[in-house]
């Protein structure tokens, strides 16, 4: 369902780092990470090294790192995967839905190296998969889009319907709809994760079509950029976008994987690595929001006091009863949607305008 | 709505106007070149970096210029001097151009630049209807209008329009006419480079204000196309991009509408649409061959 690189598998101009880095102490961790797209796609790839970085820092002298950028997902991904556990990484973490397959098969050859594959769903004794609830940042942008819109009507711009973004457009509208029953939801899907001019378009015609605050579930800051244009609000997307819409930026849902790959990294360390499968949210520190701005003190409050409901346990995103478009009860009052339900997620929730096809 | 639509239709249309017009010069002149997308990124990073770093988006559009006129070069060297492939020089000037772009453009990732501003002429701009379509734009959207009509009487009514003309239709009578056939040809590659820089400049300074890889989405390709579609006369071109332009934004629109087809077909409708309807227009194969420069894609070997 995720990630990356519909557009630019010629970006294969990978910067293939000099992977033989010499351990400092025969004691010291390495640890490799493969990125899908350059670092500097202010996105996704871009979040996955700031927490490298800070991973880094937390263990100074005891691990040292190794990043590969644009790496393309299949067959060139299991070589640069072979090449780090052949030059003493004993933690790897393959960032990028693509990556499964070549992830599973690399930890068959290298059972005495540690795999950590991002997003997906295949696991083994060696490899373990994470991944962050970014469903419960839509929920608060949500809230927040409830409260700022004037017409009640949001606009979200997708990128393809894959259940993560199914899952962001219901957690969207649920949150409008827990401050104001009778909002509703457009979305528009531009076919790509990254089509800058193409993202802002779809900004643009849903504020045309009575849209006041616009969310993205796509990689650049073109549909937050359209909406400022157009004096409209809008959420940034996995980083703090703010200085693309100083006036009109609300907030963003951001990706934090750092306390992760602390932890993860801790284990090897300490000799108690297991297989796991992490699908963290707000309580794990795994997603957190940007700075609230450009709103009142008020909404702000709320939102921070949804954050902190959410991680508690006490909102429950996904709580019924959801009914679909097609007026069919999903989710019955007091049951709350399951894991393995999101994951495959296909339908949207009554209120949202528009259909999957 | 029906302002807002108009709008998208015409800042839509302008990339391709820029990027066609400057083409159907290097064509008339008897050169294809498919290297446009490839010009246009490397003027989307020059004006970016160039504005990001003076501040003046004016001084941005002057470098895009230059950095496509820069590569038109290369392409002109390698195939009217070295009599390359032009087909070939065009494709891999394409992939140069998006590599080379996104090499320079690593650092400018994330990063917010001046928007090229808005020109608003005192009353005009604020009539209602005519006023926001007809007035409230930048420079390069009239700049884009006004190279094409420019280019479309200079075609046919001046001198200089004529000896282009019959360098792409026959170089051998040019030359034999005393016409410096490579010289014209140099020119006209130029103008197609200058033309594509401008392009890339309005993707990265007022479309979608900021740099990002392959920031044009085949923009340059499309222009390509609507040369060739358009059977080398401007107004239909100009129709052509307009009609691009708009089933650009109505394909997002009727999404946003909750029509119920595929978001996959949906973005290819641009561009199946804009090419049925300009072969269904130009279909006249007598007024291809007539328009057609006879000497498209040959080389002169003097």
């Amino acid at each position: 369902m995720h990630r990356r690189r519909f557009t630019s598998l010629a970006a294969a101009s990978a910067a293939v780092l000099p992977l033989a880095r010499r351990a400092r102490a025969a004691d010291t961790l390495k640890v490799g990470f493969i990125y899908v797209g350059p670092v500097g796609d202010f996105g996704w790839s871009y979040q996955h090294d700031v927490a490298r970085q800070a991973a880094e820092a937390h263990f100074a002298g005891r691990v040292t790192t190794t990043k590969v950028e644009s790496v393309p997902e299949g067959p060139d991904a299991e070589k640069v995967l072979d090449e780090l556990a052949n030059t003493g990484h004993g933690l790897i973490f393959t960032t990028s839905f693509g990556y499964m397959n070549a992830t599973i098969r690399a930890a068959r050859r290298h059972p005495d190296v540690y795999f950590e594959h991002a997003t997906g769903y295949k696991r083994a004794k060696n490899v373990s998969t994470y991944n962050i609830r970014f469903y419960e940042a839509r929920y608060v942008e949500g809230v927040i889009a409830a409260r700022i819109s004037k017409t009640g009507l949001a606009g979200y711009v997708g990128a393809l319907p894959v259940p993560e973004v199914v899952q962001g457009i219901n957690a969207y509208l649920l949150g409008m709809r827990s401050v104001n029953p009778s909002a509703r939801v457009k979305f528009i899907m531009v076919d790509s994760w990254y089509e800058p001019p193409k993202e802002g378009d779809a900004a643009r015609a849903m504020i045309d079509q009575g849209c006041d605050v616009i969310a993205q579930h796509t990689d650049s800051p073109a549909a937050l950029q359209a909406a400022a244009s157009r004096g409209a609000h809008a959420f940034g997307e996995a980083t703090d976008m703010i200085k693309f819409a100083p006036k009109t930026a609300l907030t963003a849902g951001l990706d934090t994987w750092a306390p992760y790959y602390i932890k993860r990294i801790g284990d090897v360390l300490a000799g108690t690595w297991t297989s796991t499968d992490v699908w963290g949210g707000f309580n794990t520190g795994m997603l957190s929001m940007a700075p609230f701005t450009n709103m009142p003190a008020d909404v702000a409050a709320q939102a921070q006091a949804t954050i902190d409901a959410i991680s508690a346990g006490k909102t429950r995103v996904f709580a019924g009863p959801i009914t679909d478009q097609a007026g069919t009860l999903r989710v019955p009052a007091g049951q709350v949607l399951d894991d393995a339900s999101l994951l495959s997620l296909q339908w949207l929730a009554s209120g949202v305008d528009g259909t999957l096809a | 709505m029906l302002v807002n639509f108009l709008i998208a239709v015409l800042v839509g249309a302008t990339p391709l106007l820029l990027a066609a017009t400057g083409e159907l010069v290097t064509e008339k002149a008897g050169v294809l070149n498919l290297g446009v997308e490839g010009m246009m990124l490397a003027g989307a990073i020059a004006a970016f970096s160039v504005a990001h770093g003076t501040g003046w988006t004016s001084l941005g559009c002057v470098s895009a210029a230059l950095a496509g006129v820069a590569l038109s070069l290369v392409f002109a060297v390698l195939t009217l001097t070295l009599q390359a492939n032009q087909t070939a020089t065009g494709l891999a000037l394409t992939i140069f151009g998006r590599g080379l772009s996104a090499l320079l453009g690593a650092g400018y990732v994330g990063i917010a630049a001046p928007v090229l501003p808005k020109l608003h002429v005192w009353g005009l701009s604020d009539i209602p209807l005519i006023g926001p379509v007809i007035f409230g734009h930048d420079a390069l959207v009239y700049l884009a209008l006004a190279a094409l009509a420019g280019v479309a009487w200079g075609i046919r009514r001046t001198q200089l329009g004529l000896v282009l003309r019959a360098v792409g239709d026959s170089h051998d009578a040019a030359h034999a006419l005393g016409y410096d056939v490579v010289a014209i040809r140099y020119g006209a590659v130029m103008f197609g480079g200058a033309m594509a820089g401008l392009a890339g400049a309005y993707m990265s300074l007022a479309y979608t204000p900021l740099w990002a890889e392959d920031l044009t989405a085949g923009r340059g390709w499309v222009a390509v196309a609507l040369v060739t579609f358009s059977a080398w006369r401007p107004l239909w071109l100009l129709l052509g991009a307009w009609f691009f332009g708009a089933l650009m934004y109505l394909s997002l629109f009727v999404q946003g509408m909750g029509v119920a087809v595929p978001s996959a077909l949906l973005s290819a409708l641009p561009y199946i649409g804009t090419i049925v309807v300009l072969v269904l227009i130009s279909r006249d194969s007598r007024l291809i061959r007539l328009n057609r420069p006879a000497m498209l894609g040959r080389p002169f070997l003097a």
